[in-house]
């Protein structure tokens, strides 16, 4: 069993009830990174740290938060820093905890990040349905600014900056980075074509924005206090650092767990008596989805892979959001993925007419074929309208929409025909065998009726 | 009541300056509307778009897409059920048929006293704590038949006001920007300089390790 003494970077604060106060954070170290980037570093040295430490952005995409940040044009102001809270992809469940259990960790993270862009100011947004959130972010923000650091001349330096909560109001689609750019200029949430620009140079009111997730920036205090290259050593080669993992499903131990990336593999995190404790019941493990809803699933034979970028991509899937999704062998493969699709298919914002129309058409027949009344022709009926939003359906996938959100209903379609194609054709048979029972009923007094 | 009283019209105000630009402030009026009135009326969004320099349209547009808006009256107490896959994995499309049964409504629907109104939502991020649901944006996880019963009893009973306020109020705790220690928010054109901080500990011998 390979889990790791790594240590705790953002949940370190969890265990203590009043880990989301000013008092608390202080007396853990809190605003030392702080403290120290004004005392004596660059904009460009806090930078330097955070593209040393190859922190990958915790979003879903996993693109490198350093790399991110050097985008913005030089010379082009005012900058801003956005900050993604939109948690919302099924099975994701840590930026939620990281908001409500320790705000002004993510507080310091804003600050210098914001320190190191220049950015004129920062705006949290947090997801409309997160009240609690949205409760201790505020207070947090209130108790920063009057300790005085947030606001007009940081800690007696040249720093100042604004630091405003936002929040959205129920569309998972925000989540996406121009969508939650859109909801915060006060217009529906639907993204933008891009290119021809991307938010790091035209973004929020058309100026170069930073968007950054909630774990992302929650790791910078940490990365400023021990430097990058101390946290690069933890972690694997492509994913550097720790990682939060939420571990859902059909497991006895469901639960939030920051592990070290690269070292842990899925069995550890789905088996361990520290983290899922194995499959409820000790059934059999059917297949699980490895980081998120958008993800394509996975099956025992991927058990053994490591919680690392490069790994997974290759092996066809992905890491996504950190949300491992467990599924027994009592498991309907057609309900699991009706689930899935349907989701896709309600928070579909409507802008692309293939994810639109096809995921609803998707979500559609798979209730058909759920509910008895499959067609035969209505496996390959799928494949066709999941091909026309995610041609090819390969991975990773192409798209003919401005946003992955369509694609991502054809993953979990094409893994699990792909994988349990014989379920979807049990039930194609079940309506096959209720047309043919019911038909003699419907031939009465006919000559020469059918059977 | 439908416009903002003299205390909401403040701190609509207060939000407003809080972003460069006004039109920012569309989506934390539109909350402060459901929270005064329950849910956004028609003249709430016209007293928006007086504030912002929008046409009332606009408003419309920005609140028809998003699902917490709410442009018709809701219970008291807007009961959201999980069924996304960690949830229905773990019985969530069963609890929400209970509960359905329980208040005696559809998913959508609003109990006749006017009380309660259930919502099937998508994944509310409480994935490890399935089944899980939202009673005005509070959660409730771990939820068993036996419980979704007392959480309606001790609702209806106003056992839980102190943690349950009604619909549309989000967070009891807002932001305030002290005037004494704002950096100064302005509009985009007026920002449009280097910071100041810039350049801040480059030089030789002011600590930095460069």
């Amino acid at each position: 069993m390979t889990i790791t003494d790594a240590p705790k970077i953002i949940t370190r604060r969890f265990d203590t009830p009043d880990s989301h106060t000013i008092t608390r954070y202080e007396e853990t170290g809190g605003y030392q990174a702080l403290r120290t980037a004004l005392g004596s570093m660059s904009p460009a040295q806090v930078a330097a740290q955070v593209k040393d430490a190859s922190l990958l952005g915790r979003g879903g995409a996993g693109f490198p938060a350093g790399v991110k940040w050097g985008f913005c044009p030089p010379g082009v102001w005012p900058r801003y820093l956005v900050v993604n809270g939109d948690e919302s992809e099924p099975g994701t469940y840590k930026d939620r905890l990281l908001m409500e259990r320790d705000p002004h960790q993510l507080i310091e993270g804003v600050l210098l990040a914001s320190y190191a862009i220049g950015a004129a100011q920062a705006f949290i947004y947090i997801r409309g349905e997160m009240a609690l959130a949205q409760e201790r972010v505020a207070k947090a923000l209130n108790e920063a600014y009057a300790k005085g650091y947030i606001g007009k001349n940081i800690l007696g330096s040249d720093y100042s900056i604004d630091v405003v909560m936002a929040w959205g109001a129920g569309a998972y689609i925000v989540g996406e980075e121009t969508a939650l750019i859109e909801s915060l200029e006060g217009n529906r949430g639907m993204p933008r074509l891009k290119p021809p620009f991307f938010p790091a140079a035209k973004g929020l009111y058309m100026q170069p924005t930073v968007v950054n997730n909630v774990e992302t920036l929650s790791n910078i205090p940490w990365i400023v206090s021990n430097g990058g290259e101390t946290f690069a050593e933890l972690g694997a080669e492509g994913s550097k650092g720790t990682r939060i993992f939420a571990v859902s499903g059909h497991v006895k131990n469901p639960g939030v767990f920051e592990v070290e990336y690269g070292v842990t593999t899925f069995r550890d995190i789905i088996y361990a008596p520290v983290y899922g404790g194995g499959i409820r019941s000790d059934r059999a493990l059917k297949c699980f989805i490895p980081g998120g809803a958008s993800a394509p699933w996975f099956y025992e034979e991927h058990l053994d892979l490591p919680l690392e970028k490069a790994t997974v991509d290759k092996a066809g899937s992905m890491l996504g959001s950190g949300a491992i999704v467990v599924m027994d062998d009592t498991t309907d493969a057609v309900a699991a993925c009706l689930s899935v699709v349907k989701f896709f298919s309600h928070e579909s914002c409507g802008k692309c007419t293939p994810c639109r129309e096809g995921t609803n058409w998707l979500e559609k027949i798979l209730r058909r074929i759920l509910d008895g009344y499959g067609r035969p022709s209505d496996l390959d009926l799928l494949m066709d309208v999941a091909d026309n939003i995610s041609p090819g359906i390969a991975w990773p996938p192409k798209q003919t929409t401005i946003c992955p959100l369509g694609p991502s209903a054809v993953s979990p379609l094409a893994s699990a025909l792909g994988r349990f194609r014989p379920e979807f054709e049990a039930h194609i048979a079940r309506a096959a065998r209720a047309e043919a029972a019911s038909a003699p009923a419907q031939a009465v007094g006919l000559p020469g009726g059918v059977a | 009541m439908a416009r903002f009283s003299p205390e909401h019209l403040e701190t609509a105000r207060e939000i407003i300056a809080r972003y460069p630009r006004p039109k920012s402030a569309l989506i934390p009026l539109l909350h402060l509307a459901q929270e005064q009135d329950g849910y956004v009326t028609d003249d709430a969004m016209r007293h928006i778009a007086e504030l912002v320099g929008v046409t009332p349209a606009e408003v419309l547009g920005t609140c028809s897409f998003y699902e917490m808006f709410k442009l018709h009256p809701v219970g008291t107490y807007l009961v959201n059920v999980c069924t996304n896959i960690s949830c229905m994995l773990c019985g969530g499309e069963e609890l929400l048929a209970h509960a359905s049964e329980r208040l005696g409504v559809a998913p959508g629907g609003t109990t006749p006293d006017g009380r309660f109104t259930l919502e099937e939502v998508e994944c509310i991020a409480a994935c490890t704590e399935a089944p899980c649901l939202q009673v005005n944006y509070r959660y409730v996880t771990n939820v068993t038949n036996d419980d979704f019963d007392r959480l309606i009893d001790d609702l209806a009973a106003g056992k839980l006001d102190h943690e349950v306020p009604p619909h549309g109020t989000l967070a009891r705790v807002r932001q305030h920007i002290p005037a004494d220690r704002t950096a100064g928010i302005v509009p985009v054109a007026e920002a449009a300089v280097e910071p100041a901080w810039m350049h801040a500990n480059e030089a030789p011998g002011a600590g930095g390790d460069a």
